[in-house]
């Protein structure tokens, strides 16, 4: 369960970008996980959620792409993604291939909201 | 809404703090081998017989991780290498910081070989660099042969699987073979060592396999000026 650890990054992550940003609210955050990265998607959602509750991030919706891994074939150098550990190459039929992604855990992007205008300005025009 | 896009890798804290001590242990000439595997795979015993063998001259030390107890440290100890134990309280794996803080008050001029022996788990550790040269996975022949193919994450990442407790193999219907190949599909390039610590059959082959890698990690560091 080390997912608890793997959220609490993800939201400081999330926190260090909204300093960058004074005023605006996070709404959606993506990362991008390899099937390799040896994470749980829901055990992660599940633990976001927990560390998210009753905070300033309440609500903040995790967005994960779950990345099956890629090779790369080293007779053709022809690159594929690999399901099932089926290293056999599409191309040329080859079983000489190297993994080359699979076990990322990247950040990806924040959707952030600019926060109403400021109090003053709605009352100025009412 | 605006979307911004985000960089860097999740877990960047310990990714920086691993690659600090990656770069120490390459300035002190220290291999570092992190030793993961199930619980109950044999890992404590794997180390007992491999201090066991060394010479009182080797330059070795031990970091054993648990989630509670100093008992495999002090199974350790018993050879007159440094050990220590890392209590993790509950968390299921050793993280880049936990490693900094105990090699703190060591000399590592004073190492050629450091192992540490990660909390029984095959999941987590697998996503926290320790600043190692090398991950080891250990399978015993009491698992299943799938195991590379349900945890592939540590099997990807790992450069020699450990065949262990082989001298069960008469007595269970584990394929060698069969789990060798699960292994090599998830990664071409396993090497693997069958060892039985009972019989100490292959243990010649584990301690051959980590005097080579010694060679390599030296071998692929920058000239020292004398």
């Amino acid at each position: 369960m080390h997912e608890m650890g793997i959220a609490n990054s993800i939201l400081d992550g999330v926190a260090k970008e909204l300093r960058q940003r004074p005023g605006s609210r996070a709404v959606k955050v993506g990362v991008r996980i390899g099937e390799l990265a040896g994470v749980d998607p829901d055990a992660l959602s599940f633990a976001f959620e927990a560390l998210t509750l009753d905070t300033p991030l309440a609500g903040l919706v995790l967005d994960v792409e779950y990345r099956a891994p890629r090779s790369r074939c080293r007779d053709c150098s022809r690159e594929f993604e690999v399901r099932n550990f089926e290293l056999l190459c599409p191309g040329c039929g080859g079983v000489n291939a190297e993994c080359i992604s699979g076990d990322e855990m990247e950040f990806a992007y924040l959707e952030v909201e600019e926060d109403e205008p400021c109090a003053a300005g709605r009352k100025s025009s009412e | 809404m605006n979307r911004v896009p985000l960089e860097g890798k999740v877990l960047n804290e310990n990714a920086r703090v691993a690659a600090e001590l990656r770069e120490r242990f390459r300035e002190h000439r220290v291999l570092v081998v992190n030793l993961i595997s199930s619980p109950g795979s044999g890992k404590t015993t794997l180390l007992e017989k491999t201090l066991e063998s060394f010479s009182a001259a080797e330059r070795v030390s031990v970091l054993t991780g648990d989630l509670q107890t100093e008992n495999d440290a002090n199974r350790l100890k018993r050879y007159g290498f440094p050990v220590k134990q890392i209590t993790t309280g509950g968390t299921c794996h050793l993280d880049a910081r936990m490693i900094e803080k105990h090699i703190a008050d060591w000399d590592l001029d004073k190492l050629d070989l450091l192992i540490v022996e990660n909390v029984g788990n095959l999941v987590c550790p697998s996503s926290y660099d320790l600043g190692e040269a090398a991950k080891i996975v250990l399978l015993s022949v009491t698992e299943g042969e799938d195991k590379p193919l349900k945890y592939p994450s540590i099997f990807f990442k790992s450069e020699l699987m450990v065949l262990t407790k082989t001298d069960l193999l008469p007595y269970v219907p584990f394929d060698a073979a069969l789990a060798i190949e699960n292994a090599r599909r998830v990664h071409a390039e396993m090497e693997v060592v069958r060892v039985s610590c009972l019989t100490g059959h292959g243990m010649q082959d584990w301690l051959n396999w980590l005097e080579q890698r010694k060679h390599a990690f030296l071998a692929g560091l920058p000239e020292t000026v004398a």
